[in-house]
């Protein structure tokens, strides 16, 4: 009967480890929630901040537009949102309207980036990138290593990456301007629209020189650059 | 829930509920160990005993061995040596021959017929109390016989008792490596003797009560592994096999990777087969331990080992193929965030945190292994190459053991 009582204790102690288990991976996953909740927070404020300089710009000297408009934490954002639909740690719809408020103060940007340049005669070069599940879209994965080379390597190119799929009527908007099919990846490079995959000299080539040479020097200011949440 | 997460979950599930098993059983009784502490008299008295001594084409460690056993703290007249040539082919006879004449030592040479015949052949040549055997590439610690004895003695109801098996004087890292997994092992050999549990009476050194083999008959063939075949035995007639931790015996590893693949693939071979022969006594109450837990967790502990081997094969499979994809499509690229790491990209995930719960369990082995074999030091970097080593070398051997018990190839003993 001893020996019975044993295997019961055990059973029981295996389930508490398991009960501690899913208690600290709980504990955690809360914690990344919150910290997301944090950056969400953030993104409203700079939300609202680039809705203020929009205003601004109108009455500001060239001299005092800053080339980087966005806040630092967005880069991380969308390798957070990605990682988090991966492991499954949050509700399937707080991640996706977190992805649609990082589509949104993308828009933004671009918009802001682009009469920046028109006003100040900023060398800045903008590529919208819209990309697809690894079914609808088997290239996306290899398009987002080439367009993260170009990131790193040119940092006065500013990428923004859109999931087509998104349910959201600004992206909806950029389709319809740009129009961009089902073909993807697409790639809109200064106002023109490309479908299919872009190699790394493909792409270099089609930017403008004044962004790709000469190499930006350390001292320069690095523009806020963004990620796709969903191939990184 | 992904059906590859509900294998990982009950796998994890049965690992853990192992790990636990022992330690409960151990701590339990974790009070006797220092009952073994100082060298224990001689029994009012003293029982006669015998080692037999199966040579195969033993002649560079035969006179080792028999020095050794020679050299035990034991009453001559109480204890005899009976070396079995089973057939040897090399010059092993002559060897033995130099002990002709010596008081203590039998001789005996018979046609090659395999270990357990030899053994089988030197039992019916003794009647001694106590009757053991030795392979004859391993040598005994000058005090184990006399703490075997003792072990008999406190335990009336002990009618196997077995040492505590030791790397002789390791040279190279992989016997280095050996020497600290056997020394792990112990913790789990002595819980799983503590809960009568033992499913092995290895061949160097375990001695038996004479009416073991009255009762249950002598060693049979059993897919070279007749060592485990006999606890199987002993277990399903309900007698009791002890573990006398503090008797060394110390044998000689393998050196090189094959050989080491070679010896555990024997090993889990023989657990495979010996299981199949006895697989009406398993999950059975009346069996015990050995038929409610050590066995079925041997099975838990193969398919564990595989399905990690997998899964990690897998991941690093994945791995490659991005990285090789990266690497086609942009060449090599190194990013200025390589070395920024974040912790909100640990997986925090219930498998994760279950896996380094599980994995913990490693140090309360290291922790007792090392207590129970009574070394000063832990050798903490030949423990992680053993568990980095053994994560991927571990899989093959039973993959190759599971594959030749299903196609019946029998591995080679050497």
């Amino acid at each position: 009967m001893r020996g019975v009582w044993k295997y019961i204790v055990v059973f029981l102690l295996t389930c508490g480890v398991f009960a501690i288990s899913w208690y600290v991976s709980a504990y955690f996953n809360q914690k990344k929630i919150a910290e997301i909740s944090t950056i969400q927070n953030k993104i409203a404020i700079d939300l609202l901040s680039t809705e203020t300089q929009f205003d601004l710009v109108e009455n500001l000297s060239c001299q005092d537009i800053d080339s980087s408009f966005l806040s630092a934490e967005i880069g991380d954002l969308a390798s957070k949102i990605s990682f988090s639909i991966e492991q499954n740690i949050a509700d399937k719809d707080q991640l996706n309207d977190l992805k649609k408020q990082y589509s949104l103060l993308e828009a933004k940007d671009f918009l802001l980036s682009n009469r920046i340049a028109a006003r100040c005669g900023k060398k800045i070069a903008t590529i919208l990138y819209f990309y697809g599940d690894k079914d609808s879209c088997p290239d996306c994965v290899r398009q987002g290593y080439v367009l993260d080379t170009i990131r790193d390597q040119y940092p006065l190119v500013r990428v923004y990456s859109f999931d087509f799929g998104l349910d959201l009527s600004t992206i909806k908007a950029f389709e319809a301007i740009y129009k961009i099919n089902d073909n993807l990846p697409a790639l809109v490079i200064n106002g023109k629209t490309m479908n299919g995959f872009k190699s790394l000299d493909d792409l270099t080539a089609l930017l403008p020189k004044s962004v790709t040479a000469p190499p930006v020097p350390p001292k320069t200011t690095t523009p806020t650059t963004q990620k796709s949440p969903t191939t990184n | 829930m992904s059906v590859a997460q509900v294998a990982l979950y009950v796998i994890l599930f049965l690992a853990t509920y192992a790990q636990l098993f022992l330690l409960v059983t151990f701590l339990g009784k974790r009070k006797e160990l220092n009952r073994y502490d100082q060298l224990p008299d001689f029994p009012a008295t003293i029982p006669t005993v015998a080692v037999v001594v199966p040579c195969w084409n033993e002649q560079a460690t035969v006179h080792g061995t028999v020095e050794s056993l020679l050299a035990l703290d034991y009453p001559k007249d109480r204890f005899e040596i009976i070396i079995v040539d089973d057939g040897s082919t090399d010059s092993t006879w002559n060897e033995i021959l130099k002990y002709k004449g010596h008081p203590q030592v039998r001789m005996f040479q018979k046609e090659n017929g395999g270990k357990h015949t030899a053994v089988n052949f030197g039992l019916t040549h003794t009647t001694a109390d106590l009757v053991g055997c030795i392979d004859a590439d391993s040598f005994v610690a000058p005090d184990a016989l006399r703490r075997i004895v003792a072990a008999f003695a406190r335990r009336p109801d002990a009618m196997a008792v077995c040492p505590s098996i030791i790397i002789y004087k390791p040279k190279g890292i992989l016997q280095h490596i050996q020497r600290a997994e056997y020394n792990l092992s112990l913790y789990i050999k002595k819980a799983l003797s503590f809960a009568n549990g033992l499913h092995v009476v290895p061949g160097p050194f375990s001695f038996f009560r004479r009416e073991v083999f009255e009762k249950i008959g002598p060693f049979r063939k059993a897919h070279n592994t007749e060592d485990a075949e006999i606890a199987f035995r002993m277990q399903i007639n309900h007698m009791k096999i002890e573990h006398c931790h503090q008797a060394h015996v110390y044998t000689v590893a393998p050196k090189s990777i094959p050989g080491l693949i070679r010896q555990r693939t024997r090993w889990i071979y023989g657990f495979i087969q010996n299981t199949r022969d006895y697989r009406k006594y398993l999950l059975k109450g009346k069996y015990g331990t050995f038929s409610l837990f050590t066995v079925p967790m041997g099975f838990v502990s193969i398919g564990t080992l595989i399905y990690i081997f997998w899964m990690l094969l897998w991941a690093a499979g994945v791995y490659v193929a991005k990285k090789y994809i990266q690497f086609h499509t942009v060449g090599i690229h190194t990013s200025a965030h390589l070395f920024h790491v974040d912790p909100f990209f640990i997986n925090t995930s219930v498998i994760t945190v279950a896996s380094v719960l599980l994995y913990s369990f490693l140090f309360v082995t290291i922790f007792f292994g090392h207590k129970i074999a009574d070394e000063k030091k832990i050798p903490f970097h030949y423990i992680i190459v053993y568990v980095l080593l053994y994560i991927f070398l571990e899989p093959i051997w039973l993959m190759k053991a599971l594959w030749n018990a299903v196609t019946a190839q029998k591995p080679k003993w050497r």
